[in-house]
């Protein structure tokens, strides 16, 4: 436990240790609660130790009404890297992943249980602030969903909440949108309408506009699933050049997509966490038969 | 407390996670969302304080009526505000005839439009047909009442009626001279106004019925009609019996189109070509002669008496619609 | 066989008769715009919009005060209208939970199916008895409380097209819920509201009933809002009832500027919408 929590606080450096000077800072002491619930639950086991990690599930759970969305999950997600997660579809990977930045909330009948750490807080906490933690967790959903507003308004849709105007403005919409590849194909129509844009730049204009609220992680739910396959590269591309900024996790029922592009994949089945690993050992020598059957393409 | 702290030790890291500077800190985004939602509920709940006032006014108004005159008020027919009798039999009487009347002759008339408009009408033509029938029902009523006094009630007394006497003058309710003016006339215009409602949701009510529904009936060797008749129409008859009932609810409502040519003649007359007087009528007309509180309180109380009337209708025909939707509903 | 043919024949006659009824309905339609417009268009000429009406018995004259005065019972009911119906709409799209909308719902729609002579009676009741007097005041009070029903209901109809997607998007860029649903779905639903306010209006432009004694009428001017004011629903009724011939003819000119009017913001509105489907 103790090294564990050492090895958290080299990025987050939000889980103080025991015997360092107590930080008197009230949220450090609301952070300091949560480790000591933690404490009390016997110890889990984190099928993948990874480092640095910056978002933990902890035997969390997700019921609509009385159905199981996810069971059980426990699990560590490293910062600045790719995690899939695949599995047969209503296996609750998307559930898991609309957790993360608490979409679930909008549907009245969900219910969480057990912890989810992001950053080291748990999200469900009743002090967490959701605007604040959606705007850390950005999420980019299945089919593209610009708002019917200008592209340049899309992207500054985020920061303009946040009171960002002017110049500043500007310069971030631009940097957005070449993250997102799209600049050198938009910059001269950026007051045209976003619904104007093909699939592929319009998934593009959804990364780049949740890139502009400056989140630490980024959520894609199939991001791909309705687009072509140059579409498609052009994601993959994108996925890959983003990792060294942000920490991505992506959900796919495409497992050669998943290959490609992620450094760990987690497996989901029936609502629970099957196998999570290294991509490369998921796809070559999965340690569970479910896994395996999976990736051969045997059932699902 | 914890917004923008959470997390707050992102401030070191450089870009992805470094904080953007907000100005909705703290305070006013917190107090948005719970005081937008109690403006908006403030609003949505002002609907129900509104009508219950207007329940409340009008009985409170109509006190002194209800008092001195009792139930009596209800099966009384004379209506001579000059000697202080107050007998709401023939408003009744004349809202109630014209209503149903109309009803009568609109339904055919619209259920058969909208089935044309359905059934057989290429779709163009349909929605351009339906815009139209829209804007029939889009016409302010006092001009229905300005055709009805210069253009219906001439027509009739000239062309219409006198044959119709001729031929089936022998019944009581056509009995008897015709001035022009009469409940009849009321109904017709009633009708006018009363086939846009009818045939605009029938048609969107048979539009809605399924495809598979139809092919099923086409399958098993049914013409069109039919087809129309057994499959379509059952399954559409709850939307189309609220559109009747909506319909019904208008003209028992109705006002100045009625006033204009009802002839305003508290009477229950045998012929429907005699003229008559309706609630809405007498309410336009006598409410701001009413001398006396007692006289103005008695066409409250009228007032009430036609809200009862039209809630009920009403009331069936929204249980109606929303049993032929409720699956639809979500949220 | 002969079965078939009866069955054919069937379904030919009751075609006929369908085809017959839509001929009649379109028939009447076009009979009544056709004879109204040529029968209003006729009688409207400029004195019609500048004067004032002519003394009782005198020929000539306008309606220019009661033109003036509309517009000011539609200004008020606007102002008490829509924003109730848009706000109140809001929270039946956005906030619905499960009884206390329904209840809203269904109060609506009653409120909507009330005739409009009690409503006239309800702002007699409140406006006119407070204030010992008729009013603009009183007839944009009551016009305004029958605007409600609609504006309500069209708002949340319209507010209820805008996909959860986008509701989402805005949710998962860190908008609150007010922020989101005023900078991204009433935007994306702003064609609709707006037709459908328009339509609301261009029903309550044309009804008489509850103005009748609420904001009463006016021969002449009147100043602000606390005077009885005339109305052109209200004189084409007077008018229409009167001994005239001269009035029977500006009756048939003010039918025709109002019809005009009710045609354009119903047109308008259908437009507004097209567009929207378009884009």
């Amino acid at each position: 436990m103790a090294t564990m929590a050492t090895d958290l606080t080299q990025e987050t450096s939000v889980l103080p240790e025991q015997d360092e000077k107590r930080d008197t800072r009230p949220e450090v002491i609301a952070l300091a609660d949560n480790i000591r619930i933690q404490d009390d639950v016997p110890r889990f086991d984190i099928r993948s130790q990874c480092l640095p990690t910056i978002i933990r599930a902890e035997k969390f759970s997700v019921y609509y009404g009385k159905k199981v969305g996810v069971k059980d999950i426990t699990m560590d997600i490293c910062s600045r890297s790719v995690t899939a997660i695949i599995g047969p579809s209503g296996c609750g990977k998307s559930t898991f992943l609309r957790s993360i930045n608490r979409m679930n909330d909008l549907i009245p009948i969900a219910r969480a249980e057990g912890a989810l750490y992001v950053n080291g807080v748990n999200a469900y906490d009743r002090r967490v602030d959701l605007v604040n933690l959606r705007q850390r967790v950005g999420m980019v959903f299945q089919k593209a969903n610009p708002f019917p507003k200008s592209i340049y308004d899309n992207v500054a849709y985020g920061p303009r909440l946040q009171g960002v105007r002017g110049r500043a403005l500007d310069d971030l919409v631009e940097s957005c949108l070449r993250d997102a590849a799209l600049w050198d194909e938009v910059k001269y129509s950026l007051g045209k309408s976003a619904l104007a844009l093909s699939g592929g730049q319009q998934q593009r204009l959804c990364i780049a506009r949740a890139l502009a609220t400056k989140p630490q992680v980024l959520l894609m739910d199939e991001p791909c699933s309705a687009l072509d396959p140059i579409a498609t590269a052009k994601i993959e591309e994108l996925i890959a050049g983003l990792k060294h900024a942000y920490t991505i996790v992506i959900v796919t029922h495409n497992m050669q997509q998943a290959a490609r592009v992620s450094d760990r994949t987690a497996f989901f089945c029936l609502g629970e966490l099957i196998e999570y690993g290294d991509t490369r050992a998921i796809f070559t020598k999965p340690s569970r038969k479910q896994t395996e059957d999976y990736v051969t393409g045997r059932f699902g | 407390m914890t917004t923008g702290m959470l997390l707050s030790e992102s401030d070191k890291t450089p870009d992805p996670g470094a904080p953007l500077r907000t100005r909705l800190s703290g305070f006013l985004a917190r107090l948005g969302d719970p005081l937008f939602y109690g403006l908006t509920l403030c609003c949505a709940a002002s609907i129900i304080v509104i009508t219950g006032c207007l329940v409340y006014q009008l009985y409170a108004h109509s006190a002194e009526a209800r008092h001195t005159l009792g139930w009596g008020f209800l099966t009384s027919q004379e209506w001579n505000p000059v000697s202080g009798e107050f007998g709401a039999l023939p408003f009744v009487f004349g809202t109630v005839v014209t209503s149903i009347l109309a009803i009568l002759i609109a339904t055919p008339l619209g259920v058969g439009t909208a089935i044309f408009l359905a059934e057989m009408a290429p779709r163009r033509l349909s929605n351009i047909m339906a815009f139209l029938v829209d804007l029939l029902a889009a016409v302010p009523s006092v001009i229905y009442g300005l055709l009805g006094i210069f253009l219906l009630v001439p027509l009739l007394n000239s062309t219409v009626v006198p044959p119709m006497q001729r031929v089936l003058g022998f019944l009581p309710i056509f009995s008897g001279s015709f001035y022009g003016v009469s409940l009849f006339s009321a109904s017709l215009v009633l009708v006018i106004m009363v086939v846009p409602f009818i045939v605009s949701i029938s048609r969107e009510v048979l539009l809605a019925v399924p495809v598979e529904q139809r092919e099923a009936s086409y399958a098993l060797g049914s013409t069109h009609w039919e087809t129309v008749w057994k499959v379509v129409l059952p399954h559409a008859r709850r939307g189309i019996y609220a559109s009747v009932f909506l319909g019904l609810a208008r003209a028992l409502g109705e006002t100045m189109a009625v006033t204009m040519v009802i002839g305003n003649t508290p009477q229950i007359a045998k012929s429907l070509f005699a003229p008559g007087y309706t609630i809405a009528a007498v309410i336009a007309n006598e409410f701001t002669e009413a001398t006396g509180s007692l006289y103005l309180s008695a066409l409250i109380e009228l007032g009430l008496v036609l809200f009862g009337i039209t809630i009920v209708i009403n009331g069936l025909a929204r249980l109606l619609i929303l049993a032929t939707t409720r699956g639809l509903q979500h949220g | 066989m002969g079965n078939l043919l009866w069955r054919r024949m069937t379904n030919a006659v009751m075609f006929s008769m369908t085809l017959m009824c839509a001929l009649g309905v379109v028939g009447v339609l076009f009979f009544i715009f056709g004879y109204l417009f040529w029968n209003g268009g006729r009688y409207v000429n400029w004195d019609f919009f500048t004067r004032l009406p002519a003394p009782v018995g005198e020929s000539g004259g306008g309606m220019a005060n009661a033109i003036i005065g509309s517009a000011k019972l539609l200004l008020l009911a606007t102002l008490v209208g829509a924003p109730i119906g848009f706000l109140g709409g809001i929270y039946l799209a956005e906030f619905g939970g499960k009884t206390f909308p329904f209840f809203v719902r269904y109060v609506t729609d009653l409120l909507n199916g009330v005739p409009s002579i009690v409503i006239g009676i309800f702002a007699y009741a409140v406006v006119v008895l407070r204030v010992r007097h008729f009013s603009a005041w009183a007839g944009g009070f009551a016009l305004g409380i029958m605007m409600i029903p609609i504006a309500l209901r069209s708002t949340e109809e319209f507010l209820r097209q805008v996909p959860t997607s986008l509701r989402e998007g805005a949710l998962a860029l860190g908008a609150t819920r007010w922020q989101m649903i005023l900078t991204v779905v009433v935007p994306a639903a702003m064609r609709g509201i707006l037709s459908g306010m328009m339509l609301d209006i261009a029903r309550v432009a044309g009804e008489t009933a509850p103005l009748l004694f609420t904001s009463f009428g006016n021969r002449f001017w009147s100043e602000g809002f606390d005077k009885p004011t005339a109305s052109l629903p209200v004189m084409i009724f007077t008018y229409a009832i009167g001994p005239y011939d001269d009035w029977h003819r500006q009756a048939w000119a003010a039918g025709f500027v109002l019809l005009a009017m009710v045609f354009m913001f119903n047109i308008t509105s259908r437009l507004l919408i097209s567009w929207r489907r378009t884009r």
